[in-house]
């Protein structure tokens, strides 16, 4: 398969902000030796160098579709990249230590488009949903003009779980929304994401519950990963 | 460089945000218009010769600009290589309008700003930061400041 690698490479290497760069041990694939490389992660892609200044990475691991785990390795701080499928290769990378592990690993496992797009639907949803009530609510904003004093108020807050993941159920009901909106100042937003097109029913509570569960299997990964980790500090100390 | 090829293979086979037949040119010397079935999955454009499994190509659509050309036609190009395009004619003017409108909103890019939008806007509107509950305000890749435009 072809691929527009010049702008792959142009990619990898230009100066737009990488979500996480470093050096990691890269297992090899034919013979277990590790080979230290700079990484560096812009979205999806998971671009590798052999030097940091290197001018064209050596390869790139698309990480659509791809689970992170901690992985039984010799090598300390080691974590795997996985795909699902049969023949499908399993990444091994190892960080110089405990915190770079956990950053990468909370990173990679939440690069995926799917993951960003489910959030950015949510978003828009509240954002969409908060508009709706201020036009529709009973005392409509449209009718008087607003002081700084009238402040929208908050939505519920979820108080979130000790692994940063939070089930999330704050529709918000038409009483809470109907004051402060200040539908006159607002600017306007970017055109919407495109909306996947489901053959079959893609109710909004579909959306909500889809999203809820992808997230909360991100969470209870790395919820695990550091569970892990911390039995194993625990059997390390002498 | 070196790439994952079975996952994207893999990719290319979920089901697509838009899948067309399209007539397609590559930016290359002598080139022609030849059917292909073109499919948009996340931040990938794949096309296929119609009926075969494997995709021909894939283009990442990251830096990439989509342009209205001629009648029923838009073309994709690389900011680093603004000559080289990749055209596309389509059926209709409709559905080349469908097109251009999907390929621009379809890279990482592009919804990384949408979130940082509409996450400002609701803070703006409410007080409080809708990542919070998702345990990812923190994160380096959602930060206003920190984007270079």
């Amino acid at each position: 398969m072809k691929l527009n690698e010049r702008s792959l490479v142009f990619y990898a290497t230009c100066d737009s902000p990488a979500d996480n760069a470093g050096f990691l041990y890269k297992r090899g694939e034919r013979h277990t030796a590790y080979h230290r490389r700079w990484f560096v992660l812009k979205g999806n892609m998971l671009f590798y160098f052999e030097e940091r200044e290197s001018r064209e990475p050596v390869g790139v691991i698309v990480l659509e579709g791809c689970t992170v785990e901690l992985c039984d390795s010799a090598e300390e701080f080691a974590f795997a990249i996985r795909f699902s499928g049969t023949k499908s290769r399993t990444y091994v990378l190892a960080a110089d230590s405990q915190a770079a592990m956990e950053a990468w690993v909370k990173a990679l496992s939440r690069a995926s488009f799917d993951y960003m797009r489910l959030v950015v639907r949510e978003l828009e949803k509240q954002l969409e949903e908060m508009r709706w009530g201020c036009r529709h609510g009973p005392a409509c904003c449209k009718a008087r003009p607003l002081g700084m004093e009238h402040s929208l108020p908050a939505l519920p807050t979820v108080p979130p779980k000790e692994n940063g993941c939070a089930v999330w159920n704050n529709v918000p009901s038409m009483d809470q929304l109907h004051d402060g909106c200040d539908g006159d100042t607002n600017p306007r937003p970017p055109p919407l994401p495109p909306r996947r097109r489901a053959s079959s029913g893609d109710t909004g509570v579909a959306e909500i519950s889809t999203f809820c569960r992808l997230h909360e299997r991100y969470g209870r990964e790395v919820a695990q990963l550091r569970q892990d980790w911390q039995h194993r500090q625990c059997q390390h100390r002498p | 460089m070196r790439y994952n090829e079975r996952e994207l293979l893999s990719l290319s086979r979920q089901p697509a945000e838009k899948a067309a037949e399209i007539l397609m040119r590559v930016p290359k010397k002598g080139s022609v218009l030849k059917k292909r079935l073109v499919k948009l999955v996340v931040n990938f454009l794949f096309y296929f010769r119609t009926d075969e499994a494997e995709p021909i190509g894939a283009l990442l659509l990251e830096h990439c600009r989509i342009t209205k050309e001629e009648e029923n036609v838009f073309s994709i190009s690389f900011i680093e290589e603004p000559e080289r395009k990749y055209c596309f004619e389509c059926d209709s003017e409709e559905q080349c309008q469908e097109w251009i409108e999907a390929l621009k909103r379809a890279s990482y890019e592009f919804m990384r700003r949408s979130l940082i939008f509409y996450r400002n806007e609701i803070q703006k509107m409410t007080g409080k930061d809708p990542l919070e509950q998702f345990g990812i305000s923190e994160e380096a890749r959602f930060q206003l400041a920190s984007r270079k435009q």
